[in-house]
């Protein structure tokens, strides 16, 4: 699969020097991208980041697209679904939920009795929408899921979620962490104390720092 | 370095590199002793250190296989991995976040003060807080503890700000930023803290003190020191006489090794080190060694922990510098007014997007849980550690149904809160509560423990031979050539964060040995 990352490694600091800012922004969004000619896998999710959007700024194309390798592009957006119904984040773009449905397919690929699973979970949901799951109301969705949570698949795809939706670039954008900060020397002249909303400690119980 | 025969039957042999292996490696070296160290993880450093949460959890943490039992949460949320220790030269002194804090007097002789409770294994350690003070001044030093040796305190951060004005409005008196093991001005040939935030995932700077760039280059200086990286040790052999004399390991490609020793420590965390003994049981000691009291493995104490975060109005971005930036001490106190026996620190602490996600509540989803998460960047949190009960049912065993890669029983390790540490659970999270609520807190949450950092208690000392597995030197009460070097010989655990204790029982059981080698008692 050919990746096409989104945004680009430079150009982009994290602007840390006040405590008033947005968000920490950070510089890699490794978003995949795959040309169509290139597909050979069994499905593919697409769409866009809103232009506007903290993401959108990183990008240097809104649209992104990927590959599924053992469940079909149905099977994905339910899963989609799914996950921004346990998780739902509107900072979030349909981009990072596709993160999950890429990584659950990246296990039914590897263990045919995660395919299974995840399959026939997919077929449940869908059976009990009464059609397609991915396209009910969020309350509705959530009336399907709630009866579910005791089963195997359930946990498959909630525990996915918690690395899929939040141990990514975006979500680190979307909420504000700017992950690794050595490269940058850390915070110390950085605004690792400055909170302006609550008076400074006492010098006893918080020396100032060292500044060689 | 040194590099010894595996024949050399004159070698001390350390198992395991960490706060209490690593310590006592070097001061048997400086000391002229021959130390050979056998660590089961790999060797890493400052630059190759990982700052992203799960990569680093990938490359440091103790991942074999392990079970759990019990009611404790961990065993349902967190099955296989009960405790976040690490497998890694330095061990979890790569891992920890610095507090370095003196047991009180009365933490010494519990079941003394705190009486006789009902499901509690209370027992009273062998030594007093006198006798170890010079060993504790000596850790001190020895790892720059701030606010001792006229080592200045570190800078508070913003998660410290918010503490710091909430537990004033409540009236507490000692709140500041700690007594940390990182380096607040440059010292022992180490930088000073950058404020880089990862303190988990090991220090890029140096500046917090770990065995992997303090204790062990300077005991490889001595050239009495090898380190054997990536050797996990399966089974220690002893002779006729019962004096142990071999400990057998793996190397990283699979092979079995021998090594002689004249003197084996054990330091290899309270899971491992109790496992260990068990798996090491033979015709002469058939329920392991130094296990004729039947406590190896049992009176595992984890501390009783737990989190408070709090969400407030303006940013605070906790993620900002030291880990664990501060610290409120006057819950530590024994006071049963609280309505329970022993006390609590509560101490900042800050995870990032990723371990959030994975700890805050785990199991939990919905609009509430992504309420939580949306709002990281106006997140401050603090960390419960307070003083569990020991109990003899806490324990650490064999689970003969499940092996490791080298085939070996895997440990179980059952855990049940005594209701002494429910009850300072329930105190300390409202006590959290309202510290952060005094600060202008729009919500805050109660996050259950993480798997368990503070492992203590399965191999304890004790004055009498029946009541636990090693004497106040840590030397096993049945095989006076074996030691115990690092947690797992606390009798209880006091409300302190552990390492200090750990490093400062290690310089003192260094003199010991050296003493009874000199002697020629072993």
């Amino acid at each position: 699969m050919r990746v096409i990352p989104i945004g680009a490694e430079t150009g982009i600091q994290a602007d840390a020097s006040g405590c008033d800012e947005e968000s920490g922004v950070v510089q890699k969004v490794n978003m995949p991208l795959v040309r169509r000619e290139f597909l050979k896998g069994t499905g593919i999710l697409f769409g866009s980041i809103a232009s506007g959007s903290v993401l959108a700024a990183l990008a240097p194309s809104n649209a992104w697209a990927l590959e599924l390798k053992t469940l079909t592009s149905d099977e994905g957006k339910v899963l989609m679904a799914m996950g921004r119904t346990l998780y739902p984040h509107k900072k979030l773009p349909d981009a990072v939920y596709a993160l999950l449905a890429k990584d659950l397919d990246g296990g039914a690929n590897s263990n045919a009795a995660t395919a299974k699973l995840l399959k026939d979970g997919v077929a449940s949901l869908n059976k009990a929408a009464g059609g397609d799951f991915s396209k009910l109301t969020h309350d509705q969705r959530l009336a399907i899921i709630h009866p579910m949570e005791d089963t195997p698949f359930f946990g498959k795809v909630r525990g996915q979620c918690i690395t899929s939706l939040y141990d990514n670039d975006m979500a680190f954008a979307a909420f504000g962490y700017p992950g690794s900060a050595w490269e940058k020397g850390g915070y110390i002249t950085r605004g690792f104390q400055d909170l302006k909303w609550l008076p400074n400690p006492p010098a006893e119980a918080s020396p100032p720092p060292f500044l060689g | 370095m040194a590099k010894f025969d595996y024949n050399d039957d004159s070698v001390v042999v350390v198992i395991g590199s960490g706060a209490g292996g690593g310590t006592l490696s070097n001061e048997l070296c400086q000391k002229g002793i021959k130390v050979v160290c056998l660590e089961a993880g790999a060797r890493q450093s400052s630059a190759s250190f990982i700052n992203d949460e799960w990569k680093s959890f990938s490359q440091l943490a103790w991942l074999d296989p392990r079970t759990t039992s019990g009611s404790w949460r961990i065993a349902k949320d967190f099955a296989g991995l009960p405790a976040w220790i690490c497998k890694t030269v330095g061990g979890t002194t790569t891992h920890w976040a610095g507090a370095s804090l003196r047991f009180q007097e009365h933490e010494f002789r519990t079941r003394q003060v705190y009486g006789d409770l009902a499901g509690a294994n209370l027992l009273d350690w062998p030594l007093t807080l006198d006798e170890l003070e010079p060993y504790y001044a000596k850790a001190e030093d020895k790892m720059g503890v701030t606010r001792t040796n006229g080592i200045p305190g570190l800078p508070g951060n913003n998660n410290f700000k918010i503490m710091y004005a909430g537990a004033k409005k409540l009236g507490y008196a000692e709140v500041h930023t700690g007594r940390m093991a990182i380096n607040s001005q440059p010292r022992d040939g180490r930088g000073r803290c950058m404020q880089l935030g990862f303190c988990f995932q090991g220090c890029k700077s140096g500046a917090k003190w770990s065995t992997l760039y303090t204790e062990i280059p300077k005991a490889e200086a001595t050239g009495n020191f090898e380190l054997r990286p990536e050797s996990h040790v399966t089974r220690i052999e002893h002779n006729a006489e019962g004096k142990v004399n071999a400990v057998v390991y793996f190397d990283k490609n699979g092979n079995e090794h021998r090594q002689k020793a004249r003197i084996v420590c054990v330091a290899g965390n309270s899971i491992e080190s109790p496992r260990l003994l068990l798996m090491s049981a033979s015709n002469m000691f058939k329920d392991g060694l130094a296990n004729s009291s039947g406590q190896v493995g049992r009176n595992y104490m984890r501390h009783m922990t737990g989190s408070v975060y709090a969400a407030f109005k303006d940013p605070v971005h906790m993620y900002r510098g030291t880990t664990m930036a501060g610290i409120v001490r006057d819950e530590a106190r024994h006071d049963t007014r609280r309505g329970f026996v022993g006390g609590y620190e509560l101490e900042t602490l800050s995870l990032g997007v990723p371990f959030m996600a994975a700890f805050l509540d785990p199991g939990k989803w919905g609009a509430d849980f992504a309420w939580w998460m949306e709002h990281y960047s106006q997140l401050a949190g603090m960390w419960i550690v307070g003083e569990d009960m020991p109990r003899e049912t806490n324990r650490v065993t064999l689970n003969t149904n499940v092996k490791d890669k080298w085939g070996n029983p895997v440990p179980n390790v059952h855990f049940d809160d005594h209701p002494n540490d429910m009850a300072m659970r329930e105190h300390a999270f409202s006590q959290g509560e309202k510290i952060y609520q005094a600060a202008g807190a729009i919500r805050t949450y109660r996050t259950p423990p993480y798997p368990s950092t503070h492992n203590l208690g399965t191999n304890r000392m004790s004055a009498k031979a029946s009541d636990g597995v090693v004497n106040k030197w840590g030397q096993a009460h049945d095989i006076n050539n074996l030691f115990v070097s690092d947690g797992s010989q606390f009798t209880t655990g006091g409300s302190e964060n552990p390492t200090l204790t750990i490093v400062t029982l290690a310089i003192r059981q260094a003199d010991y040995i050296v003493k009874q080698m000199k002697e020629r008692a072993i």
